[in-house]
């Protein structure tokens, strides 16, 4: 038994229920007449579902056409329905609700659905649900808000600060913060050890905008940087660039850098915590190579290799006594003659050197040496360790070359002050003047003070001074042991001033301290030397016994040696170690630089 | 001449069914891996040269290699960031969509290479980081997009069974007018609990719930719990809730499986306008302090 309940509305929109029951088994249900159930809708078929009710209390729902139904909401041409759970049948625009009824009858209502919420246009609205865009903000917002936020606080709020600053003088010191406002994050990389305290102020570097950084900036700081060499003769001297390089200067210069000759070119900086490398040996030979052939006035011959073609070193020393400029020797010349160094010293090493000689017999005697003379009892080096400090007479020599002249009241010893000539002959006048030690009884006859008389000797004029003046700056004089006696502008005795220059190799830098294992005399040949004026400089022979080219293999014995182990490029015969370097003065022996990039694993592999 | 012609509609047939097939090939496939192959290209050269060339002082973004590998980079980004402008247009031919997009995701693969050899595996707390992070964000996601192409639809139509998705919002309709009717009996709590269920709305959930297919707010799945089996009208209820747990259920399945296809699409697209942001920032900072 069916309900059939119809729904309807008026125009005002007042429901009107219509309730018939069928006694049936089965309804049809169509847009025709005598179907049970009639739906006038043209999307009806003429007999389109029938409902058949079955034994196990069911209800069978079939189309009757080849047109389906929605059953619940999903189209298909034969479904089921439980009458205690209900179903919805959709035909057109009706909707028939199945339902079971407290009396055990099957109600069916059918309603008018007005205008389907899922139809057309409010249809795809609702699908727009399905897409993620629905509960996510939208893309093109979301793109607003990240570039603006991105060109807003990195371009924008630098640019303008950096625009709008007032520039200031640079601070060597690197301790004034920068102006401009959130530049940190353009750095490009951690700034090298040395210029680490600019990090927060690039615009110390990077002036104007767009420009490469300038040489004047760098210069600004660093005023005591040597140039390699002025700048004409630079540019005269670089070979030419190959082509690729051309193209890439060509573009950089076209772009406001300041060639291959400017600070940046080599100074590269924000490239993390490092120091500047030593170019390799490639570096100098470019120019150095055949210098002569473009800068052909140069006096320096050409060099590559250390092992293969570097020149013989050229020692300044003074080749005249008292000479006021140095002369270069070329040492280890073929059929050339031995340089004479005229210091104005005596000094045989030999003599001193001999651990079994009067020297050494003497040190060993005296408690300040203890035992054979060594280099370094005399020779300390400087603080660079590069060369040596001036050999003191007072600390190196006096020990045993003694100028102890007598005893003073105080029970110590007097001595002749040692350096000038003027000195010294002022205190022998002192000790020659005064009462003489008496031999004999002290009393005196009177009347004995005549010209010939001992009070004369004692109080006139110092004449046994001259002689001990004399004496001694003659030869064989205590003067002349070291000293060669000359006469002075008047024609009086003299000594040859001491001359001796700072350094000997003034265009590279040797560090002693690097060369510790080895004996002096393993280079200097001072065991054999029997006088000053042999000029103890090694030669480059005695280098390349273990130091040769940088391409050399490295052994035991063999030392690879580029150009900036002993060459600095701005000041030649040092490293410039900069303003109040807060490591102190370094050494300057540097290692090889590590060749990591394949490229030169690959030219090194190359036969 | 005849031969002429007879050769000129075979060509045309030749080329029709030429055009036929590659209608049907993947983007990823088309014209035989073309841009894959030029893509592992780029990317082996630009690695050749990165480990042949001597970068002094070390290789990034400022030696001459590294402004060479920049170039690339920033054509590339540039070049990809316009898919989005080429494919609102319809236009055929040799630059068809397809190849396009063929391209787009094999050179965007290989702007990863391009895009790590110009940073010289430096990297710091700066613009020019920021553009390479978003750079491999954007990479990133353009891979899970491909990924997630090629493997959900099929189960995105294995979840709709056969039903449109209309439907499936049609099907939840009816149940819901028969969980209403069927509902009049029940006491004013459960009444209450089918209101909530009834009231909330299937798109409601979060894009984190979309995405996880969890909805631990679901009013259906509390009104079910709370829901006595005792009377009749609350069986009929008990019943429609599980159909309607169960419809939602189909819902949400493609509701993730859709937020799946597309999420990568909301950082892709706006992270490449970050990305083109930061680069110029990038850009420009590196000229403007040169």
């Amino acid at each position: 038994m069916f309900l059939i309940r119809t729904i309807d509305f008026t125009a005002a929109g007042r429901e009107i229920v219509r309730d018939r029951i069928v006694e049936q088994a089965g309804l049809t249900v169509g847009r025709a007449a005598e179907c049970d159930i009639h739906l006038p809708d043209l999307a009806v078929e003429q007999h389109h579902v029938r409902i058949e009710a079955q034994p196990d209390g069911t209800l069978a729902v079939t189309a009757l056409g080849t047109l389906g139904f929605a059953l619940d909401g999903r189209v298909v041409s034969q479904g089921s329905i439980d009458p205690r759970t209900g179903g919805e049948i959709a035909l057109g625009a009706a909707r028939l609700v199945v339902a079971r009824e407290a009396d055990g009858s099957i109600a069916i209502t059918i309603s008018q659905v007005a205008a389907d919420a899922s139809v057309s246009g409010a249809k795809s609205d609702t699908l727009r649900g399905f897409a993620l865009a629905s509960v996510l903000p939208s893309k093109r917002a979301m793109s607003w808000v990240f570039a603006a936020a991105i060109l807003l606080l990195l371009l924008a709020v630098p640019v303008a600060s950096h625009l709008l600053r007032t520039p200031v003088k640079n601070d060597p010191t690197g301790k004034t913060p920068g102006q401009v406002v959130l530049d940190a994050a353009w750095t490009s990389g951690e700034m090298s050890l040395k210029h680490r305290s600019l990090e927060n102020n690039c615009e110390s570097c990077h002036v104007a905008a767009f420009e490469s950084v300038q040489d004047e900036t760098c210069v600004s700081c660093h005023k005591d940087t040597g140039d390699h060499a002025a700048m004409p003769r630079l540019a005269k001297g670089s070979p030419e660039l190959s082509p690729g390089d051309a193209v890439q200067w060509r573009i950089a210069q076209g772009l406001g850098k300041e060639g291959p000759l400017g600070c940046v070119s080599c100074h590269s900086e924000h490239e993390g915590p490092v120091r500047q490398k030593a170019g390799g040996e490639a570096f100098c030979s470019d120019c150095h190579k055949d210098l002569d052939t473009r800068l052909t006035d140069t006096a320096l011959t050409a060099a590559h290799d250390f092992g293969k073609a570097h020149p013989q070193f050229r020692p300044a020393y003074f080749a005249s006594f008292g000479a006021a400029k140095p002369v270069r020797a070329a040492l280890g010349a073929s059929g050339g003659t031995k340089p004479v160094e005229r210091s104005g010293l005596k000094f045989p090493h030999n003599v001193h050197m001999d651990a079994r000689g009067g020297a050494a017999r003497m040190a060993v005697s005296l408690g300040q040496y203890g035992k054979p003379l060594e280099c370094k009892d005399c020779h300390s080096p400087t603080a660079d360790k590069a060369s040596f400090t001036e050999v003191k007479m007072e600390d190196a020599c006096e020990g045993c070359h003694s100028l102890v002249s007598g005893r003073t009241a105080v029970g110590g010893f007097s001595k002749l002050r040692h350096g000038d000539v003027k000195d010294l002959a002022q205190d022998l006048a002192r000790i020659s003047t005064g009462p003489r030690a008496r031999i004999g009884p002290a009393r005196q006859r009177p009347g004995q003070l005549g010209s010939a008389s001992p009070y004369r000797a004692d109080f006139g004029r110092p004449v046994r001074a001259y002689i001990g003046l004399s004496n001694a700056l003659s030869a064989g004089g205590v003067c002349t042991e070291c000293h060669l006696p000359t006469t002075g502008p008047t024609g009086q005795a003299d000594l040859m001033p001491v001359n001796l220059p700072d350094r000997f190799l003034t265009s590279g830098y040797f560090n002693h301290e690097a060369h510790s294992r080895e004996k002096c005399s393993d280079c200097h040949a001072a065991g054999t030397s029997k006088a000053a004026s042999d000029l103890l400089i090694p030669d480059l022979k005695s280098c390349r016994t273990c130091h040769l080219g940088a391409t050399a293999v490295k052994t035991k014995k063999i030392v690879p040696s580029d150009c900036a182990m002993c060459h600095a490029y701005h000041v030649p015969s040092g490293q410039w170690q900069g303003l109040g370097s807060p490591k102190g003065p370094s050494p300057h022996y540097k290692p090889p630089p590590a060749k990591t990039a394949v490229a030169a694993k690959l030219a090194t592999a190359r036969p | 001449m005849a031969s002429r012609a007879q050769g000129g509609a075979k060509n045309r047939f030749s080329q029709d069914e030429k055009r036929r097939d590659s209608d049907h090939v993947s983007f990823l496939k088309h014209r035989g891996f073309r841009w894959l192959w030029i893509a592992l290209g780029l990317s082996l050269m630009a690695t050749a040269g990165y480990l042949l060339i001597d970068q002094e002082p070390r290789p990034n973004g400022g030696t001459w290699y590294g402004y060479t590998l920049g170039t690339i980079g920033f054509g590339l980004i540039i070049w990809l960031s316009l898919l989005g402008v080429r494919k609102r247009r319809a236009n055929p031919g040799a630059w068809s969509l397809k190849a396009w997009t063929s391209a787009h995701v094999y050179l965007g693969l290989s702007l990863a290479v391009v895009g790590t050899l110009h940073t010289g595996f430096q990297v710091g707390w700066n613009v020019h980081t920021l553009a390479y992070v978003l750079m491999l964000l954007v990479i990133a996601t353009g891979i899970y997009g491909v990924v997630v192409y090629a493997a959900l639809p099929a189960s995105l139509s294995a979840n709709r069974r056969e039903m449109t998705r209309a439907q499936m919002l049609s099907a939840l309709t009816a149940i819901d007018r028969q969980l209403e009717n069927a509902a009049q009996p029940l006491a004013r709590a459960e009444a209450d609990l089918v209101i909530a269920a009834l009231g909330q709305d299937v798109f409601g959930g979060s894009a984190l719930a979309r995405l996880t297919g969890r909805y631990p707010g679901c009013a259906t799945a509390r009104a079910l719990s709370g829901m006595g089996g005792g009377s009749e009208a609350e069986q009929r209820v008990v019943a429609l809730l599980e159909k309607r747990r169960e419809q939602l259920t189909q819902i949400r399945g493609a509701l993730r499986i859709r937020a799946m296809l597309e999420v990568w699409l909301f950082v892709h697209v706006p992270l490449t306008i970050a990305l083109i942001a930061a680069l110029t920032a990038h850009v420009i900072s590196v000229f403007y302090y040169w």
